[in-house]
């Protein structure tokens, strides 16, 4: 498998990175105590064509893949995960699957919008009592003549409750299997449907300054023709969707663990204790090189999951082994990154603070820690 | 209309640059390039006029054959078309050389307007502009922080210490900007791929018709004499008080005897 990337992907990395730092970088700290993104920085990805990047033109994309989509996200991480994450949930779960199982139709009515960064999708599958076994839903569609009648409620959804929040994918029971399970079938529900309402935003340890909401669906009607994939084809066009979905969180944990040897490099030169830089000191110096080779080795995991997907390859196990690496190296890379700032690394003027609190999520979206295990310890025929 | 944009390829701002002690030339094959970064503010605000007014937005460049990356980076910005002047003769040119180089491309592509930014991040002359106009026979307005066009009026708001100079002339002109024009886009990833197919133009300088003879170290009207690096910076003197005061004498006469105050 090919781990080089193309001059263009190189090129375009070496953009996103420009931007990151003089657009995204100056504005972090004042999104995160705001709770809220600066629509000057939705607006230029926008024009970037970040949020078009794996799909192809003909559906308003930038015709690049998904190696390419995790660069920008892994360089917008570097200095802010809150961006990041918006990057990653729009394109990875709200449009990702609207591109995948959408008709023809679907993709110019709902692709487009999203693809262009008009607006931003969200997926909504976890729900208020559990995100890990994700086929035990309790919101419910029913069929009503040529409607579905959505009931339910989910929890802790990213993107849904933004001014350019245009849709979000809900996955509901719509009936029972043969063997008994459930029947689980993926709908488009727009924003502004009637039965649909977007709750208080969480009050969250970190990424603060992304949206993450309650999504309550009463008697919620849209036509059949939302229906996304085949009825009785979600759970497994979710799965995908979140299987993909790891590779771009494991680049963004990549970025925040670059961030944390960005951070500490410049620090450690320059704080001095005891007559000479604290770099001199192997106790700080070893802590950064060890930053380095998480951050080294995150990278190679995602780059190599990725290219698996982008050549069609199965690539779940490599997406699991990616996430779970780099999220632990993340938390453990911020940590170490406070300290080697010392008090400093407490205040909320360092980036590595943000960092810290950004870190311990990443754990825990589109699939814990545990979950990645049970997969690699499956892959081994385990468990 | 049609809009052409000059650009240069130069050395990083943040590199540490080398000078050829051979030729006293810039050793441009050791560091790391970019597109001169006022540059991006001329190619921005050649796509906007487009995006006014309709037309063609062609960027020239004179650098060596590798220099062509540079012209791709502006591609990928937007621009419909390039013309890259590269000759060995050229080695060496100063900036007068330059514009007369440039000019002779400019008749090939018979633009409404040229814009330059305002100057280069390695020589730093800002002669270019100027210089080009005087060649071309056509107004150069320089310095712009604001540009306007309307019919065949060019109109430009040029800064100046108590607040701007509003200069007008006829097109076509060669207009020089400056950083804060605006705002320069990034490019898209459909920008870089489609750069990599747009059509560019080489030109030799037989091409042009310019004589080998008149650029370059031949025809420099310039010359670097001598080069040497900055010495290392003297450690500081140092004012301590005995606990009278003293020192502040002593300050207020090392200010006077430096003639600053
Ligand atoms: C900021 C944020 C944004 C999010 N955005 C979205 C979104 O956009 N869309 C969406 O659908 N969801 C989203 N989520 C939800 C997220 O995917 C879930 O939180 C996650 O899947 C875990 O589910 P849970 O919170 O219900 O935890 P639970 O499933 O209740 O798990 C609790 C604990 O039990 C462990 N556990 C569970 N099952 C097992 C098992 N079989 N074996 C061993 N251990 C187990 C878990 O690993 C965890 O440690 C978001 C969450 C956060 C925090």
């Amino acid at each position: 498998m090919d781990l080089e990337l193309t001059p263009e992907q190189e090129e375009f990395r070496k953009i996103v990175r420009a931007f990151a730092e003089e657009v995204v970088g100056p504005r972090a700290e004042a999104m995160d105590r705001a709770g809220a993104l600066d629509p000057v920085v939705l607006d230029q990805m926008a024009a970037m064509g970040l949020f078009g990047l794996p799909f192809p033109e003909e559906v308003g994309g930038m015709g690049a893949d998904y190696t390419t989509l995790c660069l920008a996200i892994e360089e917008l991480a570097r200095v802010d995960s809150s961006v990041a994450i918006t990057l990653e949930a729009a394109v990875g779960l709200g449009a990702m699957p609207i591109w995948r199982y959408g008709s023809a139709e679907q993709h110019q009515r709902w692709l487009r919008p999203l693809a262009a960064g008009e607006q931003l999708g969200a997926f909504g599958l976890t729900e208020p009592a559990g995100g890990s076994d994700a086929g035990a839903l309790a919101t419910r569609a029913t069929l009503d003549g040529d409607e579905w009648v959505i009931d339910g409620t989910k929890a802790l959804i990213t993107n849904a409750g933004l001014d350019r929040s245009g849709l979000v994918t809900v996955a509901a029971v719509t009936g029972q299997r043969p063997d008994g399970r459930h029947e689980i079938t993926n709908i488009i529900v727009p924003t502004g449907t009637p039965g649909y309402r977007v709750g208080r935003s969480y009050a969250k340890v970190g990424w603060h300054a992304s949206d993450t909401r309650e999504l309550i669906f009463e008697s919620c009607r849209v036509p059949v023709a939302n229906t996304l994939g085949e009825r009785g084809a979600g759970l497994a066009n979710f799965l995908r969707t979140l299987e993909e979905g790891r590779v771009a969180v494991a680049a963004l944990a990549t970025g925040l663990c670059q961030g944390c040897v960005d951070e500490c490099t410049r620090y450690a030169r320059e704080r001095e204790a005891f007559g000479q830089p604290i770099a001199a000191f192997q106790a700080v110096a070893f802590k950064i090189a060890d930053m380095e080779v998480r951050a080294h080795t995150a990278r190679l995991a995602w780059q190599q999951a990725a290219a698996k997907l982008d050549a069609g390859q199965p690539f779940g196990r490599e997406a699991a082994i990616a996430k779970l690496y780099a999220s632990e190296a993340a938390v453990t890379s911020a940590r170490d990154a406070v300290q080697v700032h010392g008090g400093y690394g407490f205040m909320e003027e360092f980036p590595v603070a943000r960092f810290y609190r950004d870190a311990k999520v990443l754990e825990i979206g589109e699939g814990t820690s545990e979950i990645m295990r049970i997969l690699i310890a499956r892959s081994l025929g385990l468990g | 209309m049609k809009i052409l944009v000059t650009v240069k390829r130069v050395p990083d701002t943040a590199a540490e640059k080398r000078l050829d002690p051979a030729d006293k030339t810039l050793d441009r094959e050791s560091v790391e390039t970019i597109l001169n970064p006022v540059d991006e503010y001329a190619v921005e605000e050649a796509l906007r006029l487009k995006e006014q007014h309709g037309g063609e937005v062609v960027v020239l460049c004179m650098g060596p054959s590798s220099a062509l990356a540079t012209v791709r980076k502006a591609l990928s910005m937007g621009p419909d078309a390039a013309v890259h002047v590269h000759d060995d003769a050229l080695h060496g040119s100063c900036a007068f050389n330059t514009a007369k180089v440039l000019q002779a491309a400019i008749r090939q592509v018979e633009p409404d307007i040229v814009l330059c930014g305002s100057e280069s991040t390695d020589a730093r002359t800002s002669l270019v502009p100027s210089a080009l106009a005087e060649y071309l026979g056509w107004p150069g307005l320089t310095g712009a922080k604001q540009l306007e066009v309307d019919g065949a009026t060019v109109r430009v708001h040029r800064e100046t210490e108590n607040g701007y100079d509003v200069v007008e002339a006829d097109g076509p002109a060669v207009v020089s900007v400056v950083k804060g024009i605006n705002e320069p886009r990034y490019p898209s990833f459909k920008g870089i791929m489609a750069a990599k197919s747009k059509p560019v133009t080489d030109y030799t300088l037989a091409d042009l018709g310019v004589d080998p003879g008149e650029v370059g170290t031949a025809g420099a009207t310039t010359e670097v004499v001598d080069f040497a690096p900055r010495p290392p910076r003297q450690a500081g003197q140092q004012v301590k008080d005995p606990g009278d005061g003293s020192a502040a004498v002593e300050l207020a006469e090392f200010l006077a005897g430096h003639k600053f105050i």
